[in-house]
């Protein structure tokens, strides 16, 4: 097998650093709650519907208790309140904490009195989370499951019934996974829209319905060619930890989710992306879902050569995070991306030797590889060419799920004849190069190796930097992406509140126990 | 340069001139096989190519087939009809832009919105934000720019108060649903709003949207127009042509 040298002593160095890094974010997450995550435990203790206006109740209720200054108890605590007080569901419970005047949010019962009135919903809270869980296990291991590199497409009609047709045809076409990517700014939207949808500006709309709907033409594209088809969707934005839980118990396979991504290229308020991300992944371990995190994106900001060890040093970090949050490495695809630009010399060199190193420093993990999209033209012809490299770096180096380049990049969402013909080029690459990794071996000292020697040195002093400075300083000047975000700036920021000193939320008590 | 008068004929060119070849590439409902590439054949004739030749035909769902044709096309056009005025200058370079910039002593301030009831803020973050779109950084990646992108759903009265209170130099507003015209009212109350307010004179008003060119935008008011596929440094070069000249 194909290996770049890594310093072992260096790798451990940096995983030491990440560990310091997210330990001094997680001290201040674990005091700290959002309306995000509350409206997440809302939604899993059975709290659902929306009003005419499409307001979902999770939002109105917490934004009740938000008002009144007491989401620092927990949404666990006034539930269970209610319940105490002769509410006769946590339905009608949220109903009336949101809407009633007869609502009453001073002093009350006890946090142990709430938890035990909760109690039984917050079993079939978790029971929801392993059934689905166990099912998806089930149908995976009642068909045939593709073999790395997995073979990944975005489909983004706007419309979800159009994307269950193009997703059943991906499936047809040798698709292992399906992304349906989301409408364009609803990482911002500060609630989850309800219901079916069929019109979005760049994607669809991620609603509990809509996961529904493409799980169920997964399904179908499975049981019909018997090959199992997963399903992906984002855990981002504002409203990143409800989706997670909405994905859990709709069978989702994969989600993208990264602990800086939203701070970064969505402008979200940075301590209220950490205190989602944290309740995100907990939910996502239990359910053993696959993490995608978003480093691919720092290379199309900044420049792919100069800054691909701000790529593995974040990786490190997001390693670090989702380990705190319970996952284990196999769930955890880091991403990263062949954004080079092609028409320099020896291109291809450098993504092989970053794409080997990230391969080899996280051995367990199922790596996330993303195409080219930085230096995509309306030349579709070349656009081909270009992935096929992709392609081949990808097999090469082993890269576990491979996000296909579109031809059709930089001009539309991609057609069906789009997926077709870029599933065609992967299968392609991937069989006539299976191998083409294990026989061949890098020059000693040559371009390949001293790139990711390089990278790995260059890694090393950032994360020695970003920990004597705190991660949050460094995100401040700047240090991932080229982009500077305040500690206090940002959306979501008025969504966060400390911890009252007792605190329920039995959900994530339960979450913290069990490990992955 | 052929007089007005003189026909100027071009058709596409492939082995030899006048020969018309073109490729398609396209997908149908129907499944491969003899019917399925005589309808191909059809479709490609029905576009205008004569002699067509299905060089590709393959199953790419359960119900779609995907071709492709080469034929030649019967087209040509007329370039003495033609009347476009090429682009007076290319937009400038990236480093063009900071250097010239720096002329104004200070950072251009360039305030953005989607207005009315228009939540789809693609467009103005495509322009605004830093990751901008498909590798073109947005007008916050300039160290000459301070971008303050307002988001969704801003009204007119807000934009111009957030613009004086911010002092902006450039208003930038997208318009991106154009159910009954809603866009074009819209904009047009904007300009007549900041008219009122005394401060139409002292701003660079930009319109953009996909349904959006420079003569609508220009009709409505407004300095300018950018229909899609603007890139933002195309908004940032002529800012800074307006405010400071060129290189």
């Amino acid at each position: 097998m194909t290996t770049v040298p890594v310093e072992q002593e260096k790798v451990e160095a940096c995983r030491a650093f990440a560990a310091d890094i997210a330990d001094d974010v997680q001290r201040f997450i674990d005091r700290h709650t959002t309306v995000g995550v509350e409206r997440t435990v809302a939604r899993a203790y059975g709290v659902v519907g929306a009003d005419a206006e499409g307001t979902p109740l999770a939002n109105a209720l917490v934004d009740r208790i938000h008002k009144a200054g007491q989401v620092g108890r927990g949404v666990a605590y006034h539930l269970g309140r209610a319940l105490c007080e002769g509410a006769a569901s946590v339905q009608e419970a949220a109903e009336m904490l949101a809407f009633s005047e007869a609502a009453d949010f001073g002093p009350g019962p006890s946090a142990a009195e709430a938890r035990g009135a909760i109690e039984a919903a917050t079993r079939e809270a978790i029971a929801r989370i392993d059934s689905a869980r166990d099912e998806r296990e089930a149908n995976k291991a009642a068909h045939r499951v593709g073999t790395a590199p997995l073979k990944y497409v975005i489909v983004a009609t706007g419309n979800i019934y159009d994307d269950a047709v193009q997703a059943k045809a991906a499936g047809f076409a040798g698709a292992d996974i399906v992304a349906v990517i989301r409408a364009t700014a609803q990482s911002l939207l500060d609630y989850v829209p309800e219901g079916p949808t069929t019109e979005g500006y760049g994607g669809t709309y991620a609603t509990q319905e809509n996961f529904r709907i493409i799980r169920r033409a997964a399904d179908e594209a499975t049981r019909d060619t018997g090959t199992y088809l997963a399903q992906t969707n984002y855990s981002s934005g504002l409203c990143m930890s409800e989706i997670a839980w909405m994905a859990a118990v709709e069978r989702l396979d994969m989600l993208l989710n990264d602990a800086m991504y939203g701070i970064l290229f969505r402008d979200i308020n940075m301590q209220r992306t950490f205190i989602d991300q944290y309740f995100s992944r907990r939910i996502i371990a239990r359910s053993g879902i696959v993490i995608n995190t978003g480093e691919d994106n720092y290379l199309t900001t900044a420049d792919a050569v100069e800054k691909a060890h701000t790529v593995l040093a974040s990786q490190f970090i997001n390693e670090a995070f989702a380990r705190r949050a319970g996952l284990r490495e196999e769930l955890m695809g880091l991403g990263h991306a062949f954004e080079i630009n092609p028409w320099l010399e020896d291109s291809l060199l450098f993504e092989l030797a970053q794409a080997q190193l990230v391969r080899q420093i996280f051995d367990r993990h199922p790596i996330k590889w993303m195409p080219p999209t930085k230096f995509k033209t309306g030349d579709i012809f070349h656009s081909h060419v270009h992935d096929a490299m992709f392609n081949l770096v990808g097999i090469t180096t082993g890269q576990s799920i491979a996000l296909l380049g579109m031809f059709s990049e930089a001009v539309h969402t991609p057609l069906l004849m789009d997926r077709y013909l870029s599933l065609k080029s992967a299968r392609y690459i991937f069989t006539a190069a299976r191998h083409l990794g294990d026989e061949i071996q890098w020059k000693p000292g040559g371009i390949v190796e001293s790139r990711a020697r390089e990278v790995l040195d260059k890694a090393h002093a950032l994360l020695r930097e970003v920990e004597r400075e705190t991660l949050w300083d460094a995100i401040g000047r700047g240090a991932f992406g080229d982009v500077k975000r305040t500690r206090t700036g940002g959306k979501g920021y008025s969504g966060v509140v400390a911890r009252h000193p007792e605190y329920l939320n039995p959900i994530l008590e339960v979450l913290e126990r069990s490990s992955s | 340069m052929g007089s007005m008068t003189q026909r100027n004929i071009l058709r596409a060119y492939g082995d030899r001139e006048g020969d018309g070849m073109v490729q398609m590439s396209f997908t149908l409902r129907i499944l491969p096989g003899d019917r399925a590439r005589e309808v191909a054949k059809r479709f490609a004739e029905a576009h205008g190519l004569r002699e067509p030749l299905v060089t590709a035909m393959e199953q790419a769902s359960r119900e779609h087939t995907y071709f492709v044709v080469y034929g030649h096309s019967q087209h040509g056009v007329d370039t003495s009809d033609i009347e476009v005025e090429e682009l007076a200058a290319q937009p400038l370079t990236r480093d063009q832009i900071e250097e010239q910039a720096k002329k104004l002593g200070r950072k251009i301030v360039v305030v953005g919105a989607c207005t009315g009831s228009d939540a789809h803020t693609v467009g103005i973050d495509a322009i605004l934000n830093y990751k901008g779109f498909a590798g073109e950084k947005g007008l916050e990646s300039f160290k000459c720019i301070d971008a303050h992108n307002l988001g969704a759903q801003v009204e007119n009265a807000e934009l111009c108060e957030k613009a004086k209170a911010l002092g902006a130099d450039a208003l930038l507003v997208s318009q991106v649903i154009t159910q009954r015209n809603c866009h074009k009212e819209n904009a047009a109350a904007l300009v007549e709003l900041a008219t009122r307010q005394g401060f139409r004179d002292k701003v660079i008003l930009l319109l953009g949207g996909p349904r959006i060119d420079h003569n609508l935008a220009v009709e409505l008011g407004f300095d300018a127009g950018f229909g899609p596929g603007t890139k933002p440094i195309t908004v940032a070069s002529f800012l800074v042509e307006r405010l400071v000249g060129r290189v």
